[in-house]
Parts: C-alpha cells; sequence; structure tokens
C-alpha cells in the first residue's frame, strides 16, 4: 500500500504538490490525470522516491520512504520514465538484466534464478522472439514492451509508469495498456500510472485521482471522477459525456 | 555464449599485447632480441628499452580505459579524459611543479601537480555543466572542456615562456609533446600499480555504467545513487589520467579512439568493454611508440605527434558520421 501524507514538494521555488493526500491500495491499478504541470509527473517521482517532499511523508506499506536505500527501495518498486533512451547500443536481453541490479551485490554473477526471472520478464512481454537484438533496432512499441520486461525483471510489488502510451498509436496504446492489466493480476502488481488520453483513463483504470495545481480535486472510480465538472474545473474546458461513456469537448471554458 | 565472447576478445588482445610488446623491444636506434647475450645490449634492453616499452603499454591502458570510463558516465561516446579538460589542467598542474622547482625536493610532487591540475578542470566543467536536479548539460560539459583545454594550455605556454632556462623548458616540452622517452622503472611501477587498483574499482562499477546508460533517473530506479557514482568515478578517471599525464605528458586520442572502435566490435557491455580498452590502448601506444623510435632513427618523434595523426582524422570521421545520422552531442 501506498500513502502520501501532505506532501508538500517543489522546485525552483515553486510549490508543485501542494499538501497532498493520497492512498493506493494494493493490487489496484491507480491512474494519474489531469492539466499539464499539475503535478502528475512530480507526485510519480515522489513515490518512486527521486523527489524527497519538503514536508508531509510518503509511506510504503507502513514504512517511510526514506528509511529506504536506494537497493531496498529498487526490490519493492520499480519505475519507467516517460521517455527513455538508451545512450549505447545494448541487446534487449543486457537491458533486461540491468532489472536484477538490485538483487545483487557489485561483485556477484547472475545466477541461474537472475537469468531464469529474465527470461520470464522477456516471455511476459513477448519480448523473448528479439531478446538478442540490439534496442535500436526495435520500433517503439516493441521498446515499450522491454521497458516493460526491465521492470518485471526487478520483482517489484508496485510498478509506476508515467504515461506509458506516450508516442504510441492506437494499436499500440491498446495492446501495452492490456499488457499492464495483465500483468497486474498474473505478477501482482499495484500499478501507478499517470495519463494524458482521459478517454483510456476511464476505461483502463479502477481508480484514479484528478489532479489540479498539485492538490487532488476528485479521487475514486474513473467515472465517479471524470464528470464533466470536475473535468471543467481542471483543465478548464467544457465536456459532453456520450453514451458509452466516452467524453468529447465542447468548448474552452 | 557470452562466456566465450568475453574469452576470446580478451585472448586475442593479450596476444596482440605481447606481440607488440616484443616488437617495441626488438626495434630501435640498436636492434636487440629479447635473448641477446652482449652485456652492453643487455644494459639497453633493461635500462631503457623495456621500461620504456611497458610504460608504453600502462599509458596506453590507463587512458583508454579512462576514455572508456568517461564515455559511459557522460553517455557520450566522444568523451574521453583530454576532451574535458582533464589532461590539460593535469599537463598544467605538472608543468607548474617544474616551473617552481617543487621537483627537485621530491619527484612525487609532479604527479600530485598533475592530480590537483586535473581535479580543478573536471570541478569547473562540472560547475559549468551542471543544471536543475543535479544533471549535466552535454552541449555544456563538451564546450567547457574545450575552453578549458584552451586555457590550461595557455599557462602551460606561459609556464614554457617565462620558464627560460634551458633545462627547464626542455622538460616542460616534454609535457607538452608528450614522449615515453624518461620512463624509468619507477615510473612503470608507480602507473602499474595506480592502474591495478583503480582498474580494479573501475571493473566493479562496471554495471553501474551499463545502467546509467538508460540515463539517470532509470539508473536511479534501479537503485544506483548517479550523483555518487558520477563523483566516485570522476575521482578515479582523473587519479588515473594525472599519473598516466604525470609520465608520459600529452598524448592525445588514445581515451578516444580505443573504447569507441571496441565498442563496435564487442558491444557496449562495459564489464568486458573496460577490460579490452585497457588492452586494447596498451597496443596502440605501444605500436605508436615503435613508430616513434623508427620513423626518423636515430632521431625520435614525440608520440603525441603520432596519437594526433591518427586521432584527429578519426574524430572528425565520427563527428561526420554522427551529423549524417541526425545524432547530436
Amino acid at each position: 500500500m501506498i500513502r502520501l501524507e501532505r506532501v508538500r514538494l517543489g522546485y525552483d521555488g515553486r510549490l508543485v504538490l501542494r499538501d497532498l493526500d493520497l492512498e493506493i491500495a494494493p493490487g489496484e491499478i491507480f491512474g494519474l490525470v489531469g492539466p499539464n504541470g499539475s503535478g502528475k509527473t512530480t507526485l510519480l517521482r515522489a513515490i518512486s522516491g527521486r523527489l524527497s517532499p519538503h514536508a508531509g511523508a510518503i509511506y510504503l506499506d507502513l514504512r517511510r520512504l526514506s528509511e529506504l536505500s536506494p537497493q531496498e527501495l529498487a526490490r519493492e518498486l520499480a519505475a519507467l520514465e516517460q521517455e527513455i533512451s538508451c545512450s549505447f547500443d545494448f541487446t534487449v536481453r543486457e537491458i533486461v538484466e540491468l532489472g536484477r541490479l538490485p538483487h545483487r551485490a557489485r561483485w556477484q554473477r547472475l545466477s541461474a534464478q537472475d537469468h531464469r526471472r529474465v527470461t520470464r520478464a522477456l516471455s511476459l512481454t513477448d519480448t523473448l522472439a528479439f531478446a538478442d537484438r540490439t534496442i535500436h533496432s526495435l520500433s517503439s512499441g516493441e521498446r515499450q514492451r522491454v521497458w516493460l520486461a526491465l521492470a518485471l525483471a526487478q520483482e517489484p510489488k508496485v510498478l509506476l509508469l508515467d504515461e506509458p502510451t506516450a508516442h504510441l498509436d492506437l494499436r499500440y496504446q491498446f495492446e501495452i495498456l492490456g499488457l499492464i492489466r495483465h500483468l497486474a493480476v498474473t505478477e501482482d502488481l499495484t500499478v501507478v500510472l499517470s495519463l494524458h488520453d482521459l478517454n483510456l483513463a476511464l476505461r483502463f483504470v479502477d481508480r484514479l485521482a484528478l489532479l489540479s495545481e498539485g492538490r487532488v480535486i476528485a479521487c475514486g472510480a474513473p467515472e465517479t471522477v471524470l464528470v464533466p465538472h470536475t473535468i471543467e474545473r481542471a483543465y478548464r474546458v467544457r465536456v459532453r459525456r456520450l453514451e458509452g461513456d466516452w467524453l468529447i469537448p465542447e468548448g474552452v471554458a | 555464449m557470452k562466456r566465450w565472447k568475453s574469452v576470446l576478445a580478451l585472448g586475442v588482445l593479450s596476444l596482440l599485447l605481447a606481440g607488440a610488446i616484443a616488437l617495441g623491444i626488438a626495434v630501435g636506434a640498436v636492434p636487440i632480441s629479447p635473448f641477446d647475450a652482449d652485456p652492453r645490449h643487455r644494459l639497453i634492453l633493461e635500462q631503457i628499452r623495456l621500461p620504456r616499452v611497458l610504460l608504453a603499454a600502462l599509458v596506453g591502458g590507463a587512458l583508454a580505459l579512462c576514455g572508456a570510463v568517461m564515455q559511459g558516465l557522460f553517455r557520450n561516446p566522444l568523451a574521453d579524459p583530454y576532451l574535458l579538460g582533464i589532461a590539460s589542467g593535469a599537463t598544467a598542474g605538472a608543468a607548474l611543479t617544474i616551473a617552481l622547482h617543487l621537483d627537485i625536493y621530491y619527484w612525487g610532487v609532479v604527479p600530485v601537480g598533475a592530480f590537483l591540475g586535473g581535479v580543478l578542470a573536471v570541478a569547473i566543467v562540472y560547475r559549468v555543466a551542471q543544471t536543475r536536479w543535479a544533471r549535466l548539460d552535454n552541449y555544456a560539459l563538451i564546450l567547457s572542456g574545450v575552453a578549458l583545454a584552451a586555457l590550461f594550455s595557455a599557462v602551460t605556454s606561459f609556464l614554457l615562456f617565462y620558464a627560460g632556462a634551458a633545462h627547464d623548458a626542455r622538460r616542460l616540452i616534454f609535457w607538452i609533446l608528450g614522449g615515453l622517452g624518461g620512463a624509468q622503472w619507477f615510473y612503470v611501477v608507480g602507473l602499474l600499480g595506480t592502474l591495478l587498483v583503480v582498474g580494479a574499482a573501475l571493473l566493479l562499477f562496471a554495471r553501474d555504467l551499463n545502467a546509467l546508460a538508460l540515463g539517470e533517473e532509470m539508473a536511479a530506479h534501479l537503485g544506483i545513487e548517479p550523483r555518487h557514482l558520477r563523483k566516485v568515478l570522476l575521482f578515479a578517471v582523473t587519479l588515473l589520467t594525472a599519473v598516466a599525464v604525470a609520465v608520459s605528458g600529452t598524448i592525445g586520442f588514445v581515451g578516444l579512439i580505443v573504447p569507441h572502435v571496441l565498442r563496435l566490435i564487442v558491444g557496449p557491455d562495459h564489464r568486458l568493454l573496460l577490460p579490452v580498452s585497457a588492452l586494447g590502448g596498451a597496443v596502440l601506444l605501444t605500436l605508436c611508440d615503435a613508430v616513434a623510435r623508427t620513423v626518423l632513427a636515430p632521431a625520435e618523434l614525440p608520440i603525441g605527434i603520432i596519437t594526433a595523426l591518427l586521432g584527429a582524422p578519426f574524430f572528425l570521421f565520427l563527428l561526420r558520421r554522427r551529423a549524417q545520422l541526425g545524432a547530436t552531442l
């Protein structure tokens, strides 16, 4: 379980998260939505331990995040950045093997068990077929699955994803979100992800929080959060809900 | 299969190194075979040629290893100890200790001066290129390195100009042009010791460099502290570069070419790339030194000229290829 208590966080003299409270239950797929600059990425960075709050506290299973060493944290929690680039042309397998780093001491080689975990992560994400190809030879949809395999190789309890569907076409968006949903069940993961597309969020997550100016202005089941008046409050855009739950924008509020 | 690749690469390069060293011993102003019994030849062999050839191998290994680490650390295949000003800082530091005659009390102040100069260069480059959230801007990094290299060579040139006394001036020129003519056994032992200790430490961090290829944020998500890693590795690289510069002066481009070429052959995994680069650098510089001693024999060409003749066109070629691929620094 992840719990944030009155978290305040900012940089460059600007407050990004303002006394934010949030609770995420184990095993759920939790979405973060909100306009640009509302604090989604900062919130994910805070949960991943990369930014520490100026005030307030973040708990992971009753332990304060700040008490965990980076290695310990990396065994509990895997996080993927919105844009990941690889500066050298590693093979897919070499990259996924990096997911085992938090489980090995500096001088230890990968064990047989590590290799099994890597192969499992590759096959779960359907990337085993191109495990020996290099990362730069893959399409962006294939790469996205490789990053997921890397995260799975960490054997985390929590998976944090910053807009996993950005830059993917419609088919890959559905494919990757379907895969994440499948993995959440089979691998017993808690998934926290930010999404830009409200319609995808509406269909895909168990619960979500709508962020605006560093605060949660609505939290709960997607169909109760993504209603016209909360959306207008956060995005300053009027929307209408169609039958079958699609939201369409009607004009700037 | 992977294990085999490592064994093969390390084996082939070790053989090449043995060959290069044998060649380096054999050629020179006086042709000598390793089994020569003539006592005068044995003296040349033991006191001049052998330390020199070994020093060439060690300097080449140290510089190439440092280059491989810097390329991984800055996620930039064009980084090397010279490009970021470490080596020019080290040269200026070494030159200063000589110009101030500090080295007449104890030879060890020269590497210390080199190290401090290198640290100063890194500190400045680091400070200039640091952006929000303690990240480093690659453009600023390279360009400030270039500016610093110019600044430090100005310092070195000024010292040369100021030195006046023929003896000092000659020793300073040695540092500026780079050379292995001053090889002595205790240089060999000192650099070997540093290379073994620092190299072993660097190997322990090879896996962190692999993770860093995905960016500092991703490396951090894998349990690595990028800031800590950068400090440790920069310290190690500066130390090793400084000792190499202190015994051989300015020898450019080895740290750039060798890791770059070997990455294309053995792949980017730093656990293999680091040791392979060290061996490859040793082979390259041993051969360059053999050329330096023979092309104008009995006169000697400064080795820095040869590495620059090889390296500068290679560097331009790399830049051109990157430009064609549309890659930015």
